[in-house]
């Protein structure tokens, strides 16, 4: 397995990810002799799961299961050690697509953070791309390391350990894309024009507030950047479900036997007569929105060195 | 070549060997000129008015007549100089405020100033494109509907992907940008054959489609089920005609519908070739060969051409049915004006577990329908019906806010992820499905907070 690409079975030292039902999951590093603790029972590593397929599932000693899922950016996102607030997929993936990535591009990032967009950024440009992050806190630097090497990413990737806003990224004209999720990005926009290449480089910035942005822009356009573009994205997740809905007593004219003609498909319903007690029910299904949804994560900021 | 776009009209030649991202002036004549940076007078304080309580709309504030208009673009004046002559003998312009103005001057520029930009084709750009210009011809797909699937789809080089789409070819286009040429995709087509319209604006390298199979959805049950070969293939409507003809035994046709025959039977020796056929065809060859030998010669010259084509495609069909026989594909992408429903039950077949699969559709029920069904059918966990909501926004000091909404039109998609099939016990599937289907009370709020 790597998160750069697909492999079939289990291996140890494999980051696997533990599917346990409804939004539930979790990741595990696969080792010889290692026991996992889930509400079902107990995983022994060695034999449950080295050797496995991907996909399988996996009964667990309490007789319950699981399913075992190969790693993706996506999961580890769902699934990671937050140390700060994350980008979500909604979110990376509009700043794919609008910063152009792909095998072989060459990405700039700060901040490092708890490295899900990294992540992601990093499964874009590989084989041949590589991505420059930047961490200016000491041990989230470190554990973005460390994290990389586990994952078997580290030759894909540099950390340093540095404000962006002070020193840059650490490269020159040779970005291909920059991405800023600071608190004051304007002061970085000097440092990502000159780590951007020559011609046609593209950067984002990601700002919660508003003021955030309108400083970023002027900024933006001071340093002759182009085609500047602030958008926002959000997800509304359905739900789908059979819903029934019941049909009132309108009550009944004195010698009409026939209801109003709503009900005529539902069985229950049909040639009864009178009485209020039987009232049919009407099913269908439906996507339901959730009772709450992310509202807003960050206003997303895009242009063009021209 | 000359370019008709938005009420321009001019001649790209002179954009050979400039950088992308360069904007070019259109002069008279059609021809581009690269436009030189302009400094704007913008320190300057220009005189302003503070709200327009006495501005007045009565058409009849700017003095040019549309002939005046007309005549300083035919002198030739440069656009610039015509919004010049507009701002000056424009009666309101003074009183209105600096944002007005910059409005006022930003629309005239537009209008007649001729700048056009040439930038490089990217997924960000065509989608972008397309969805503005041509909704309809790919299922009205949101530029960041289809982001979302690259990423919840995992695309990246060294996949081999399975992709089923009828949005002319941008879907395919966008997969084989993420893939970089590395990897293969083998996309499936209903009809004649796939089409690729807006793959070929991507201007991928031609390594890139040396990798990408095709495999047309009429064949799909019979592959699932064991019985396809190549003696099902569909003759083309030429061959059979022809086999028509023959029978009636006259000589031109017999001549072209025995080298027809010859064809079909010579590279195919694996198929099964009707056996009196092959008869006569031996009969007639003895019979006209001297007499039309020079026509014969320059026609089976064509047929010999057309022949090695259809074999090259028939090969490459075998090599691909082989390919999906697999069933190991890294991902699916279905995005089409089919319903979703027997698309997914049948081409998740071809898909091993532990894998992503997106689904896109323009409207929403009938991918309930579909989670039904994968439901029912079980083998798939983590699905998960969503839209993306997308809001421009105009930032400019003391006067940003939210451009113009488009939410509602960009198309839903239902996503999953794979897991082996436990083909034999419906207990466990449908225990399965209500583990992974909807939650107690208790769980939505744990679900809340991990938005």
């Amino acid at each position: 397995m790597s998160f750069v690409e697909y492999g079939d079975t289990i291996k140890d030292g494999d980051t696997a990810i533990v599917f346990l039902g409804h939004e539930s999951m979790f990741p595990v590093k696969v080792q010889h002799g290692t026991v996992t603790q889930t509400k079902y029972g107990v995983i022994r590593h060695s034999t449950d799961l080295i050797g496995k397929k991907y996909g399988s599932k996996v009964t667990c000693s309490k007789g319950g299961w699981v399913f075992i899922l190969h790693p993706t950016p996506e999961l580890w996102t769902m699934n990671l050690p937050h140390r700060t607030q994350i980008l979500y997929s909604t979110d990376i993936s509009i700043i794919t697509m609008m910063l152009e990535l792909k095998p072989g591009s060459i990405v700039c990032e700060s901040g490092t953070g708890s490295g899900s967009l990294s992540h992601a950024l990093i499964r874009t440009v590989a084989p041949t791309g590589h991505l420059y992050t930047v961490e200016f806190h000491q041990q989230r630097a470190e554990k973005a390391r460390e994290e990389f090497r586990e994952h078997g990413v580290e030759h894909l990737v540099t950390v340093t350990n540095q404000d962006v806003c002070k020193s840059g990224f650490g490269v020159s004209n040779i970005a291909d894309a920059v991405f800023l999720d600071i608190p004051s990005p304007w002061e970085a926009i000097g440092h990502a024009k000159s780590a951007l290449k020559a011609e046609g480089g593209r950067i984002c910035s990601f700002s919660p507030c508003i003021e955030q942005v309108q400083r970023t822009c002027l900024v933006m356009e001071e340093y002759g950047f182009t085609e500047i573009n602030t958008l926002e994205i959000l997800l509304r997740m359905y739900n789908v479900r059979t819903i029934s809905l019941q049909i009132p007593d309108l009550g009944k004219a004195a010698e009409d036997n026939s209801s109003a003609g709503f009900d005529s498909s539902n069985p229950s319903n049909q040639g009864s007569p009178c009485t209020n007690l039987q009232q049919g029910t009407v099913q269908f299904k439906s996507g339901v929105p959730l009772r709450e949804m992310v509202g807003h994560t960050g206003y997303l900021t895009f242009a063009t060195k021209s | 070549r000359k370019i008709i776009f938005e009420k321009q009209w001019f001649y790209l030649d002179n954009a050979i060997g400039h950088i992308y991202g360069t904007t070019f002036e259109v002069t008279s004549g059609g021809n581009l000129q690269p436009k030189q940076e302009v400094e704007e007078a913008a320190t300057e304080t220009k005189e302003a008015g503070t709200d327009n309580r006495n501005i007045v709309d009565d058409g009849k504030s700017q003095k040019l007549t549309h002939d005046d208009i007309k005549a300083l673009k035919d002198k030739g004046i440069k656009g610039q100089e015509i919004v010049q002559q507009l701002i000056e003998n424009s009666t309101t312009f003074r009183d209105k405020t600096e944002f007005a103005q910059d409005k006022y001057i930003k629309k005239k520029k537009k209008k007649y100033e001729a700048v056009i930009t040439i930038v490089k084709p990217s997924t960000r750009i065509l989608s972008t494109m397309y969805y503005a210009r041509e909704p309809g011809k790919i299922n009205h797909l949101r530029y960041d509907t289809l982001a979302q699937m690259l990423t919840l789809g995992n695309i990246r080089a060294g996949n081999k992907m399975i992709v089923m789409e009828t949005c002319a070819g941008l879907v395919l286009g966008a997969v084989m940008e993420r893939m970089g040429g590395y990897g293969s995709i083998i996309q499936m087509y209903p009809g004649g054959g796939p089409v690729r319209a807006a793959t070929s604006c991507f201007g991928f390298p031609k390594h890139f489609f040396d990798n990408l199979h095709e495999f047309p959805l009429s064949k799909v049950d019979s592959l699932l089920s064991g019985t396809f070969s190549m003696e099902t293939l569909p003759l083309e409507p030429e061959d059979n005609t022809l086999a028509e003809e023959e029978s009636n035994g006259l000589t031109d046709e017999k001549q072209t519908c025995l080298q027809e025959t010859e064809d079909e039977s010579a590279p195919e020796a694996a198929m099964e070739v009707n056996q009196t056929e092959e008869q006569e065809t031996m009969d007639i060859n003895a019979e006209d060969v001297e007499f039309k030998e020079n026509k014969e010669k320059e026609s089976k010259e064509n047929v010999r051409e057309k022949q090695r084509k259809q074999w090259e495609r028939r090969k490459k069909l075998i090599e691909t049915a082989a390919l999906l026989r697999e069933k190991n594909a890294d991902g699916l992408i279905v995005a089409s004006k089919f319903h979703p429903t027997p698309l997914l039950l049948s081409l998740l077949e071809f898909v091993a577990p532990s894998r992503p699969f997106v689904v896109y559709c323009q409207y929403k029920e009938p991918l309930l329908e579909c989670y039904t069904k994968l439901r029912e059918r079980g083998g798939v966990i983590n699905l998960k019906l969503s839209e993306t909501w997308l809001r421009n926004y105009q930032v400019l000091p003391d006067r940003s806010h939210p451009k113009l909404t488009m939410s509602g039109g960009g198309g839903y998609l239902l996503s999953g992820i794979t897991v082996v099939l436990d083909k034999g016990k419906a207990d466990s599937s449908t225990s399965e499905a209500l583990k992974t289907d909807e939650p107690s009370s208790k769980r939505c709020k744990v679900q809340d907070l991990h938005c």
